[in-house]
């Protein structure tokens, strides 16, 4: 260092420390990358049928429409919030279209009514949230049993099918070779969650609130407005998945996406976003996903039972999780 | 005067000897001497008054006798025998109970546990004896002339019956040196009375006790000796009863203030903001002042008074019931701080980390956040603009930082208060809002902030500046408004005012 050669009150402040390079050699997403490295090779070895375009390609599904979900859910938990209700707002959704193609509804009227209800759902959890001021997490507990609920008076145990021909092209259709619409869609989400939470103003302010909501209040942030408009996305996004997912099963039944909330969360923890709110990123969301598809889809090509499947899940959060804190605390016990 | 520098003594304060001293403590923090070698005896069967402004070390002084904080130097004394406080229970053991400003009691809890929690005598089995709790409780309270029974929960009681359960929780644990911090700031007069006949008999039972209070009626009502600290120096001690009030303001306020934080002469131009009348339900009343283009209006009082509540809602984050606020002859209606901003009022909080600054965030961003307008395009960020826009203002302050993109969490008390100061004039504001802008930062930080003030006055900038500290109201106001209970109690110009007005003022002493 130079330190004595210049005077250090009238050194200039560095805009960055460190190289582009050894800076993202650092994060998160370096080290998710490599654990989806990792098990697409231990997948590739363990499997001949998983090096197969088509295969790979199928895996996929096994993640999009969660995913879609999980960039909405990732903007709402870097805000300090969460959404409990995103699986419901599905199953809501699908319900809501099952009972239109009924009665004779065509697929871009369909879409509308899926697309409609999520904003809707997202409206009113907004509403509870930020503009009644009660914690999500209750809130979303609540609304998470109403949605279902709902979905359960009109279905009772009856399903809707009889969606129209051209609807099973979102969860079917592919834009080209073994190029789904779905991960099309996903891919495009990913980018457009990618510009609004990182350059945006409004992904600014969704960091600021995160990090310190009275601070966000005391800079002119509108926090409610703020997060109305989370809440708003996330429905959105939950009817986009329930448009695919509908599509791609071709029937609702109440009980259709059970449990993906926690799956959801599990992707956005998982992709880096601290639970606690203030930090994450959409690329680390996109890797998880892969991840979480990757090691899902690997199992099933080995017939692992779904049980078992779901303790491998739940073993990879907690390892991936507690590697990093573990390591900063023997580090500093080292310099200490 | 011949008091400025040292310490009057009155001699024989008192025939008995002292049943605690406090012999030579000093309390250092990273950057702060609290306390500097100070030395304090209580007697039994008398009161003696703390008093001295806003960070003298009171509380510094509460926490070291309460086992909270252990002190870097000196020695207390039980009895004449040296003890340490390990802990705040080794303190309880010692005899010694406080009484707090806030003491933390618990709503859904009943009175008796309340008084006993975390020392409830224990039944045969290692059970909680409820019974005796109950009849415990009971005698305590009675103690204190009230009939509460133990057995309602605390959130049914008023204000000043909660103030009793605290009492009779700090003499649960059967104290002989009693500490009282501020016990009267929230009671009315007819409470105030109630509590002062429970301190005499406090003092029937022999107990010394010590009463820490800005009050001075209430001080000379109470009190028969008195210590004055200032600046983490005890200045000066004595009998009340010998000693004119006029002294004790003296010895608290100390030294030759306009001499300390010299303002530049700046030229007042015309009426910039104009309050008028503004209310608030509960935290002030009829507020109405004028400020001017380059003038540093300095708003005094004590904890409570009003002061930070009223520049929150000149700020938009509350609302006022009633009132007008006019800016450069327009009025203009403050509904959130983004409206605030927008018409070019902001406000420095006094709490920088909680209210002021997103710590794990980079200093650049914290920076530029209520100016994203400006450095964005059409909502788009700009890291360039932005670093530019932080450059700007952090040559300007002199921040020191390793980077412009390291949190600002990592930066010294005074840095991260020119990331506050920056990131609002980086909006390029007609009226900063300080409130206490020096409070929790070093001496040395303290003249380059004051000095950032004086020049910001002389470019034109209009400033409220919120502060209990007299030397800085003092040294650096064109005006000063003081401020009591919620009201204003009087208008001072710069010239012609002393801190003994100020304090008296304040106070609500003629």
């Amino acid at each position: 260092m130079s330190d004595k050669t210049v005077n250090p009150a009238r050194r200039a402040i560095p805009d960055r420390l460190g190289t582009p390079l050894t800076r993202s050699l650092a994060s998160w997403e370096v080290l998710l990358f490599g654990v989806a490295v990792l098990i697409f090779m231990a997948n590739s070895l363990a499997s001949p049928y998983f090096l197969d375009a088509w295969n790979l390609s199928d895996a996929t599904f096994n993640f999009t429409e969660k995913a879609m979900i999980a960039f909405a859910m990732a903007l709402l938990i870097i805000a300090g919030e969460i959404d409990l209700s995103v699986a419901a707002i599905i199953a809501l959704a699908s319900t809501a279209m099952g009972a239109a193609a009924q009665a004779g509804v065509d697929t871009p009227g369909l879409v509308a009514i899926g697309i409609g209800t999520g904003l809707a759902c997202g409206a009113f959890n907004g509403f509870l949230v930020a503009g009644l001021k009660l914690p999500s997490i209750v809130v979303t507990i609540g609304t998470m049993s109403l949605f279902r609920g709902i979905s359960y008076l009109v279905l009772g145990d009856k399903a809707y099918g009889g969606y129209p021909e051209s609807f099973a092209y979102f969860g079917q259709g592919y834009l080209f070779w073994v190029f789904s619409f779905e991960f099309g869609l996903f891919l495009t989400c990913a980018a457009l969650f990618a510009v609004l939470l990182h350059r945006t103003n409004f992904g600014r302010q969704v960091f600021v609130i995160g990090n310190n909501e009275f601070a966000a209040r005391f800079s002119g942030v509108p926090v409610e407005r703020v997060k109305f408009i989370l809440f708003l996305l996330t429905g959105l996004m939950s009817g986009i998945a329930s448009v695919c997912l509908t599509s791609r099963l071709g029937s609702t039944r109440p009980s259709i996406a059970q449990g993906w909330e926690l799956e959801v969360v599990t992707m956005v923890v998982l992709g880096g976003v601290s639970i606690l709110g203030g930090s994450g990123t959409i690329l680390g969301v996109v890797i998880a996903a892969f991840v979480m598809g990757l090691v899902t889809f690997g199992l099933g090509l080995l017939n692992v039972p779904g049980i078992v499947m779901s303790i491998f899940v739940g073993l990879l959060l907690i390892i991936t999780i507690a590697l990093p804190i573990l390591a900063r605390r023997i580090k500093q016990a080292r310099k200490s | 005067m011949p008091l400025r520098n040292q310490p009057i003594v009155t001699e024989s304060i008192s025939a008995t000897t002292a049943i605690l001293e406090m012999r030579g403590i000093s309390q250092i923090f990273p950057g702060v001497k609290a306390l500097d070698q100070v030395s304090i005896s209580l007697y039994p069967g008398q009161v003696t008054a703390l008093i001295g402004e806003n960070g003298a070390g009171k509380s510094t002084l509460v926490k070291i006798l309460t086992g909270i904080y252990r002190p870097n130097e000196g020695e207390i004394l039980i009895d004449g025998q040296a003890v340490t406080f390990a802990s705040a229970q080794a303190a309880i053991d010692a005899g010694v109970t406080a009484i707090h400003q806030e003491t933390v009691l618990f709503d859904e809890l009943t009175v008796g546990e309340n008084i006993f929690l975390g020392h409830a005598p224990r039944g045969r089995f290692g059970t909680i004896d409820w019974a005796s709790i109950h009849a415990r409780s009971r005698d305590l309270l009675r103690q204190l002339e009230s009939d509460i029974d133990p057995k309602i929960r605390l959130k049914d009681l008023s204000i000043a019956q909660r103030h009793l359960v605290a009492i009779a929780r700090a003499l649960s644990v059967d104290a002989r040196i009693v500490i009282m911090d501020e016990p009267t700031a929230a009671l009315s007069r007819k409470e105030i009375d109630d509590l002062f006949r429970i301190v005499e008999g406090l003092k029937r039972q022999g107990k010394a006790i010590l009463f820490i209070s800005h009050k001075f009626d209430e001080v000379y009502e109470i009190a028969e000796n008195f210590a004055v600290f200032r600046d983490g120096k005890a200045v000066g001690h004595g009998r009340l009863k010998e000693t004119p009030q006029a002294e004790i303001v003296r010895l608290m306020v100390g030294r030759d203030v306009h001499d300390v934080f010299p303002k530049l002469s700046v030229e007042i131009g015309g009426t910039v903001l104009a309050v008028q009348n503004y209310c608030h339900p509960t935290e002030f009343h009829d507020i109405s002042f004028e400020l001017k283009r380059g003038e540093i209006l300095g708003v005094y009082g004590l904890i409570g008074a009003g002061r930070s509540e009223l520049c929150q809602s000149l700020f938009g984050i509350t609302r006022p019931s009633s009132g007008r606020l006019v800016l450069d002859g327009r009025p203009v209606e403050i509904r959130s701080s983004a409206d605030a901003i927008a018409a070019g009022i902001v406000y420095v909080p006094e709490e920088r980390g909680r209210h002021g600054l997103a710590l794990p965030m980079p200093i650049f961003q914290n920076m530029s956040l209520p100016s994203l307008a400006r450095t964005s395009r059409a909502g788009f960020l700009s890291a360039a603009n932005e670093l530019k826009l932080a450059r700007q203002y952090a040559e300007r302050l002199d921040l020191r930082a390793a980077a412009l993109s390291v949190p600002v969490g990592t930066l010294s008390g005074g840095n991260q208060q020119k990331v506050v100061i920056g990131k609002w004039l980086a909006t390029q504001p007609k009226v900063i809002i300080l409130d206490e802008p020096t409070k929790g930062i070093d001496i040395g930080s303290k003249a380059a902030v004051h000095g950032f003030i004086s020049e910001l006055a002389s470019q034109g900038l209009s400033i409220i500046m919120v502060s209990s500290e007299l030397p800085e109201i003092l040294g650096m106001s064109d005006r000063v408004m003081v401020m009591r209970e919620g009201l204003q109690a009087g208008f001072f110009e710069r010239a012609g005012a002393t801190a003994e007005q100020l304090v008296r003022a304040a106070t609500g002493n003629a």
